[in-house]
């Protein structure tokens, strides 16, 4: 490929014979559906990146040939079908503000009352809602004025692809340091094919300024389907990253595989917040994303710390196991995790411990509610390795079933190999009480505020994890999603 | 003013409640006592609305309202009050979090203002110092590791908190040593106010002699068989159940 990422384009068009106007009518440019590496050059020279990436992509994408799908995830009620990975369109451009609605008059109303019932800022309803940004706000002078704080700070904070030019030393050294192509099926698939995603560096002994939330929620609504994250932070740097958003997401992309990596140097701290509201499908199972997501930590300095909190009660299927690799010795793993199904939503979520280093510590906290006929499965590996002298871990794996056509499951994993270690696993399964409803009735307190009450308080030490106008906007989804469930 | 007439209710097609007839005026004590499985503890639950009754036959009206055709929630509106022999414990919900709301609810209904953080702390505070509580059991979760002697603590102060103008307590000196009996008792009679009317269901005479009943109703298999004043509660105490088992066969 020749260095000039327009010349590649016209090239790879004109080698691929390319007839649906991929060139001429940029601003509404998709790919066609289909998988092969043409379409994986056809997105790096679109996004004009250096060879090596290309080169990258396509060693992930021939690997991800080898693999076979997995099917270990324990889903007992869904009618798997295989996906058709031939029927994806791998790269669509943002649409161009003409497609757009342009005031929230044109948004469906259905999503509008949603917006309001979690509280989210009226300037942000326009923008989640796609609503061409210019004509509501000025989000290129929000987005300059953090840009200002951040960089006086000396954090990069800025989408992946624009990280690949301007910072190409830092993503070539840790694109997949963590997460390697040949991973898993979903990590190679997103690493052929990612479009987009954030990158993130706090250089040395740094505190970001910031949430790195705001921002994002803002700026970040397109990058999707196959999102690729990046977190650096050095010696001593300290950030805490929020993606998601409680608000419903229409998104028509049925599969998404996102990876996400962090490194966490010497004394360094990350926190990484999700909150995850994909469209779960319908009360009989139709529809709804598919979310396969692969995200991992590395404690790679000594007494580092990451920690990862989620909120998920969104996509027809989840899968995810934010994991941490505690390298360095004295460091520490977090994760605390809601996950709500209602309706025909399964999750299989849970984390990955991985003891390395010497009196290296981990904290697990999940709770786990299934409503409607949701099936809700906790899966979690906690593995000390001969080194890990001192090692810790306590797992707490809490379950609540509301009504009696829902599922809870719980597989956890433990491997220690050193002596030393200490390894506390703690799990309860509870139903939500007719009594504890009745109690709070009695009180005058209504029945769908009473479960809001109960389960906001099954879910309370996860909650407590979220930056708080989050922690605020979380009870509300979890109320919102529960709606219909009593009685 | 509540008044039950010919409540017939049952449970899985089981008749328990087989006819009461019972009618408290304002500021009225009533105590209903008898023995177990009598349908004591149903005719409480029946009142605040619990479902697994099925009320089969009769009416109650409570403030010339029908509290049947209302949800239990309604009723709490309404300002009928139940102290749970068995206080449900809800984890992770701190009890100043889910009483604020409750008074709110209440308040709400009555077109009252809502109480922000501060009245609402101040309240606790007053309605605390009439019954003797100790505000540090609030900000732990409802009645999660509670004593049994704090929990009906902690129902009686919640009574007092939402202001109810029916209050039926059901078994309330169930499990409580003699001093938590006179505890819960004189916080009880610090709540009698010459309006506010009260139900008090149990199965000794005992407490009785701390909460003194206007009236007294034996209930026997799902009805009443004897009413009387003071008096009877303490034929009670001596002869037992039996002998009013016998003269009214």
């Amino acid at each position: 490929m020749p260095e000039d990422p327009n010349l590649a384009l016209d090239n790879w068009a004109e080698q691929t014979d390319y007839k649906w106007g991929f060139v001429t009518d940029i601003e509404s440019e998709t790919l066609p559906p289909g998988l092969n590496e043409d379409t994986i050059r056809g997105i790096s020279a679109r996004k004009r990146e250096p060879e090596w990436l290309l080169e990258w992509r396509l060693k992930a994408y021939r690997h991800w040939l080898t693999m076979e799908e997995p099917e270990w995830a324990h889903f007992p009620d869904h009618d798997w079908r295989p996906i058709n990975y031939q029927d994806i369109s791998y790269y669509s451009a943002p649409k161009s503000d003409d497609d757009r609605p342009k005031s929230l008059d044109e948004v469906d109303p259905k999503l509008l009352e949603t917006y309001e019932k979690l509280g989210i800022p009226l300037e942000e309803r326009a923008a989640l809602a796609g609503v061409a940004v210019d004509a509501v706000f000025d989000s290129v002078s929000v987005a300059t004025t953090y840009k200002g704080k951040l960089k006086e700070a000396g954090v990069i904070f800025c989408p992946m692809s624009e990280a690949v030019h301007d910072h190409p030393e830092l993503v070539k050294q840790y694109l997949g340091h963590i997460v390697p192509p040949n991973d898993n099926y979903f990590a190679a698939l997103n690493s052929a094919v990612f479009t987009d995603g954030s990158f993130v560096f706090i250089p040395k002994g740094v505190t970001c300024p910031m949430e790195l939330s705001t921002y994002f929620r803002i700026n970040a609504l397109s990058t999707g389907q196959f999102e690729r994250t990046l977190i650096i932070a050095e010696e001593g740097a300290s950030v805490s990253y929020l993606e998601g958003c409680t608000a419903p997401m229409r998104d028509e992309n049925q599969l998404h595989a996102a990876v996400v990596e962090l490194i966490a140097l010497d004394d360094a701290n990350i926190k990484y917040s999700t909150i995850q509201n994909w469209y779960p499908g319908d009360e009989n199972g139709v529809g709804g994303i598919y979310n396969f997501v692969t995200k991992r930590g590395l404690c790679e300095g000594d007494r580092s710390h990451i920690s990862w909190t989620q909120v998920e009660t969104g996509s027809a299927i989840t899968w995810k196991y934010p994991s941490c690799i505690l390298k360095g010795d004295d460091s520490i793993g977090e994760f605390y995790s809601v996950a709500l199904t209602n309706m025909k939503q399964q999750a299989d979520t849970g984390t990955k411990m991985i003891h390395l280093g010497k009196n290296t510590r981990s904290n697990i906290v999940s709770k786990g509610i299934s409503a409607g006929n949701g099936q809700n499965t906790y899966r979690g590996l906690v593995k000390v390795r001969p080194k890990a002298t001192n090692a810790r871990n306590y797992t707490q794996c809490d379950s609540m079933l509301m009504g009696d056509r829902c599922g809870a499951h719980t597989f956890p994993y433990i491997e220690a190999e050193n002596d030393t270690a200490v390894i506390e696993h703690e799990a309860s399964t509870s139903k939500i009480g007719d009594d504890q409803i009745f109690y709070l009735n009695q009180r005058g307190i209504t029945p769908e505020d009473a479960v809001s009450m109960i389960v906001n308080g099954f879910c309370r030490e996860v909650l407590a994890e979220l930056p708080m106008e989050f922690a605020v906007e979380a009870k509300k989804l979890l109320e919102v999603s529960l709606e219909g469930s009593v009685g | 003013m509540l008044e039950i007439k010919n409540l017939h209710a049952s449970i899985e097609d089981t008749p328990i409640l087989k006819g009461i007839n019972l009618s408290i005026p304002d500021g009225e004590v009533h105590s209903i006592m008898g023995p177990n499985g009598s349908g004591k503890s149903t005719l409480a639950r029946v009142l605040a609305g619990e479902d697994v009754y099925e009320v089969t036959d009769g009416s109650v009206i409570y403030n010339g309202k029908d509290l049947l055709d209302m949800d239990p929630d309604e009723r709490a509106r309404e300002g009928l009050f139940m102290a749970f022999q068995y206080p449900v414990e809800i984890p992770g919900v701190s009890t100043k979090y889910f009483l604020r709301a409750a008074v709110n609810a209440v308040r709400e209904h009555r077109d009252l203002t809502e109480l922000d953080a501060y009245e609402f702390l101040k309240m606790v505070k007053e309605k605390a110092e009439i019954l003797d509580l100790d505000t540090s059991l609030l900000d732990r979760s409802v009645n999660e590791g509670f004593s049994g002697g704090e929990k009906k603590r902690a129902e009686i102060f919640q009574m007092a908190m939402l202001d109810p103008g029916m209050c039926v307590l059901d078994e309330t000196d169930s499990g409580l040593d003699i001093d938590a009996l006179k505890v819960v008792s004189d916080g009880v009679n610090a709540l009698r106010d010459g309006t506010r009317s009260f139900l008090v269901i149990t199965h000794y005479q005992r407490l009785l002699n701390y909460i003194v009943p206007d009236r007294v109703h034996v209930l026997m298999d799902g009805r009443i068989v004897e009413t009387g004043g003071r008096e009877l509660a303490i034929r009670l105490e001596e002869h037992g159940y039996a002998s009013i088992e016998a003269a009214s066969a």
